[in-house]
């Protein structure tokens, strides 16, 4: 009556629903500015990641035990029109389904955290809010098979991230930090989006299936050819690099901590940072097809790891060192799928998930104990030197602990030669343009020129 | 006689212009108003069901009983696969817009005035016929001139645009009638018209004068004025059938800098009204860009494009014109701290501005892809170019979500919350945008059905020698494969 197939279809149709259902809930909610009570929202969440949790592991207990490798929903061409087609379709196999489960049980962890944490807190709803869209987006990009289908979960995740940094909005620094967010999202999501156009012009579709043949994940070979690869390979690992905070654009990782510790748990400790590196798990055969790929991979995770962990040393705050600490990790999880070693590039990567989530939420409560400690045995706690400190002349481990302070001057250098050209220009483009009105005119043609930064009192009511 | 044979799309232009006339001799503004809304909620119903004719009624037209042969002489008024549904969504935005109308607002918002607009674009994006098109297109434009006049602001800007607009316009027309045989390569019929399509769409360097339109104009009637894309709908009809492959080029180049440029522009300004001109300008532009590519995908990307756009840039529009209702005008050099006192504003601007940049989930999502899929056919460094446009747009959306809602807050002793007209305004657009991007596929290839239809007519016209005409429906009929 009901064979595997049918049974995985089900169990796989409630793992995408069960935080699509929640994110449509808990948004409607906000849509229509109906406010959820916390009860409610921490009932909806518990019902949600418990349902798609149980269903996840379900379809890896029957995989074990029909010893399948690969189970496959498709919903069918969402858009087909001549010589176009965008399918919707879901993978689960032994690299989709431990990345889902994780998903879910971290998810479900934080969830259940940050209910007491954000008990009373004005922005409690719009919190979670932002957790469901996070959590569909993890889901959908985890278990996505088509690139499409990763991309439209690689953009919830970047949404919810940016408006979870930005979350205490009070203050002008979060902001600021969430739109910096947002600035490296976009080139990533830029950078999949262009994969994903590459993909269609290569093989007339998105599908990974069809692009890596030869076996079930973590085997199997691309078909295209090397030059076509190390450019759709190229754009993957720009993308990657984004979303996982690799080096250029590490710049992003410790401003996220402006975030909710929840949130710095769930989104930059444990899953979100880990994101990049499973999409060059996804599409490691492609890697592997250019020598020249690989290398850019190893050297990219190297280059990380050495500068998070130099980074990490002079942090001051612990969310900031636990940032990067993680980031480290993430470089080398980058390094091991470069180097071909995907098994244990996805056992790591679940391994340092679960450990960082532990850490970020213990965070706040440990800094209370190492005061109490301080407390009671009356003097700060001693920090004993390291090898490193002795290493080296004074002028080189000077420059070193600057350029660590500084985070590797990243930030500075994208904001001088990056940012601030591209305002200037844009800017003298816009004094251009008034100049050319007023002359037009003959006298001051905007308005807006004369706006008060600020009108606190209310013009009108409707 | 079925519900398809009556008139629909006859009525949807009578009525709003009954209407203005009534509502007009209205000296209450809140009658007017009420009367107003009423007279454009039925302009709404009989286009929609104008543009269902044409695919559920018996003949392609949709029109079997028409009062336009006994005024005119001919019929001036019909719909294709095109424009079916652009007419229901030009008087979808007028309902809105009138319906999300504070009462502060009635006096200076003229329902009359507005009905009379809504006429005549219904008018426009049905108008079969050239120079009337033309002639209603070049009335438009003095219907915005109008309005600046009456507001007592500046004109210079906007009047110079236009003249020229309305000049090469005809100027460029009347050589395709001169010029009967071999009109493609005419460069003296194409030139000019392409020169009319660049300044009426805003393309740099001639786009001084819609952010000039957006800074003078009420909001209202400048969301109204540009968001049914007027000027891509001129060069659908006037340009793209008969235009050699060069001048095609030649928008296409003009389309892509402006695209680059107004999100580059939309991203650092200090003004709402002026980021909205500036992230329209970019948005209008890139429909163009697929235009000017004349492939299938392309043109179907266009034209989903086109309706995203509308749908969303409309509500998102509605939303700030919400906002100004409440603060005045919206300065973006500091941050405001709105979010506590209109959160489902802010969720509003947020949603209709994501879905304008083709945000996963919503209408513009596929027809975003399906225009960069084209564009790197093309070109890869066109498709690059469209890639970095829609980030750099995406970005302009989300800074300015946080200058207007972030930061400390705004303290008001009145609840500032969304009203309930402007709720449903900005709801229903919030409900088609999702609907269109969960469900594509009946829009999409309702609008590759256009684009064939276009694009057809494009090879249709070059071969023929017979006078070019604005509508599948009338075109000279294709020489088949058999033949």
């Amino acid at each position: 009556m009901f064979d595997h197939e049918s049974i995985v279809s089900v169990l796989g149709l409630i793992v995408i629903t069960a935080p699509v259902l929640l994110f449509c809930l808990l948004g409607l909610a906000a849509l229509v500015d109906r406010k959820l009570s916390e009860r409610t929202i921490s009932r909806a969440c518990q019902i949600s990641i418990v349902t798609g949790l149980v269903a996840a592991l379900g379809i890896l207990a029957l995989m074990l035990l029909d010893e399948t490798r690969h189970e496959t929903i498709e919903l069918g061409d969402w858009v087909i029109i001549p010589h176009y087609n965008f399918s919707v379709k879901f993978i689960f196999d032994r690299l989709s389904v431990p990345f889902a489960i994780l998903s879910f049980l971290l998810c479900g962890t934080i969830a259940a955290f940050a209910t007491r944490y954000m008990h009373r807190e004005q922005g409690y709803n719009r919190f979670f809010v932002l957790y469901a869209m996070f959590v569909a987006g993890m889901v959908i990009t985890s278990l996505a098979g088509t690139i499409e289908t990763l991309f439209t979960g690689w953009e919830l995740v970047g949404l919810s991230s940016a408006l979870l940094v930005a979350f205490f909005h009070e203050r002008p620094a979060p902001v600021q930090n969430g739109l910096r967010v947002w600035v490296v999202y976009r080139i990533s999501d830029a950078a999949l989006l262009l994969a994903s156009i590459v993909m269609h012009q290569l093989h007339s579709h998105g599908d990974f299936d069809l692009m890596i043949s030869g076996g079930p994940w973590p085997e199997g070979h691309t078909t295209i050819a090397h030059g076509q690869a190390l450019l759709l390979g190229f754009l993957l690992i720009v993308a990657a690099a984004g979303k996982s905070a690799l080096v250029p654009f590490s710049g992003w990782l410790p401003r996220a901590m402006e975030g909710p510790t929840p949130s710095s748990a769930i989104f930059y400790g444990a899953l979100s940072v880990h994101l990049g590196a499973f999409l060059l798990l996804r599409v490691s055969p492609i890697l592997e097809a250019s020598i020249w790929l690989s290398a850019a991979v190893i050297v990219l995770g190297l280059t990380t790891a050495l500068y998070a962990y130099v980074t990490a040393a002079v942090q001051t705050d612990i969310k900031s060192a636990l940032s990067f600490a993680s980031l480290s990790q993430v470089g080398l999880i980058v390094a091991e799928i470069g180097a071909g070693l995907r098994y244990i590039a996805l056992i790591h990567l679940l391994g340092h998930a679960c450990l960082r989530t532990l850490q970020f939420m213990r965070a706040p409560t440990l800094l209370q104990d190492y005061r109490v400690l301080e407390n009671a045995i009356g003097s700060r706690l001693s920090h004993p030197q390291g090898a490193w400190d002795r290493l080296g002349p004074t002028g080189f481990r000077r420059w070193l602990y600057r350029f660590a302070l500084e985070r590797g001057y990243l930030d500075a250098l994208l904001t001088r030669y990056i940012v601030n050209p591209f305002v200037s220009l844009f800017r003298w483009c816009d004094a251009m343009e008034r100049r050319w009105t007023d002359f037009i005119t003959g006298q001051v043609s905007r308005e807006s020129d004369l706006l008060k930064p600020s009108t606190p009192q209310v013009e009108e009511l409707p | 006689m079925t519900i398809w044979s009556i008139p629909w799309l006859e009525l949807a232009i009578l009525v709003p212009l009954v209407g203005s006339l009534i509502v007009g001799a209205f000296r209450a503004p809140m009658r007017a108003f009420t009367w107003g809304l009423c007279f454009t909620g039925f302009t709404l119903f009989c286009s929609v069901l104008a543009g269902l004719s044409v695919y559920l009624g018996d003949g392609s037209d949709g029109v079997h009983w028409t009062i336009q042969t006994t005024l005119f002489g001919r019929r001036i008024f019909g719909l294709d696969d095109f424009s079916a549904p652009l007419v229901p969504l030009v008087s979808l935005m007028h309902f809105l817009t009138a319906l999300a109308t504070g009462r502060t607002k009635m006096r200076r918002f003229s329902m009359s005035w507005s009905l009379a607009s809504d006429a005549m674009r219904i008018a426009v994006f049905a108008c079969e016929v050239p120079w009337v098109l033309i002639g209603l297109l070049i009335v438009g434009a003095g219907h915005g001139l109008v309005e600046l006049i009456n507001r007592g602001k500046p004109i210079r800007v906007y009047a110079l645009h236009m003249s020229l607009y309305s000049g090469l316009l005809v100027l460029g027309w009347a050589f395709v009638d001169l010029d009967v045989n071999h009109r493609t390569q005419s460069a003296w019929a194409t030139v000019p018209l392409m020169a009319a399509i660049l300044i009426r769409c805003g393309t740099v360097p001639a786009h001084c004068w819609l952010t000039d339109w957006f800074e003078h104009a009420s909001f209202g009637n400048a969301l109204l004025f540009v968001t049914p894309l007027t000027g891509v709908y001129a060069a659908v009809r006037l340009v793209l059938p008969i235009a050699p492959d060069w001048v095609l080029q030649i928008i296409g180049v003009f389309s892509l800098v402006t695209a680059i440029y107004a999100a580059g522009m939309a991203t650092v300004q200090r003004e709402a009204r002026r980021f909205f001109a500036y992230l329209f300008l970019s948005h209008t532009s890139l429909v163009l860009l697929g235009l000017e590519l004349h492939t299938p995908i392309s043109l179907t990307g266009a034209f989903s494009l086109w309706i995203a756009v509308t749908l969303s840039l409309s509500g998102f529009g509605l939303t700030l014109r919400a906002l100004e209702a409440r603060f005045g005008r919206m300065s973006l050099a500091s941050f405001r701290g709105l979010y506590e006192h209109s959160p489902a504003l802010a969720v509003c601007f947020l949603v209709t501005g994501l879905a304008s940049v083709g945000f996963p989930g919503t209408l513009g999502f596929v027809a975003a892809e399906l225009l960069v899929e084209s564009a790197i056919e093309v070109s890869p460094y066109i498709g690059l170019a469209v890639v970095l446009t829609s980030a750099l747009n995406g970005i302009a959306v989300v800074r300015v979500y946080f200058l207007l809602f972030t930061g400390t807050r705004h303290t008001s002793t009145v609840s500032l919350n969304i009203g309930p007209r402007e709720r449903f305004a900005v709801l229903t657009l919030t409900a088609l945008i999702f609907a269109g991007g969960l469900f594509p596929q009946p829009g999409i290839v309702s609008r590759h059905q256009a684009a064939v239809e276009v694009l057809d007519v494009r090879a249709r016209c070059c071969e023929s020698e017979v006078p070019t005409v604005v509508h599948a429906n009338h075109a000279p009929p294709s020489v088949s494969a058999d033949e």
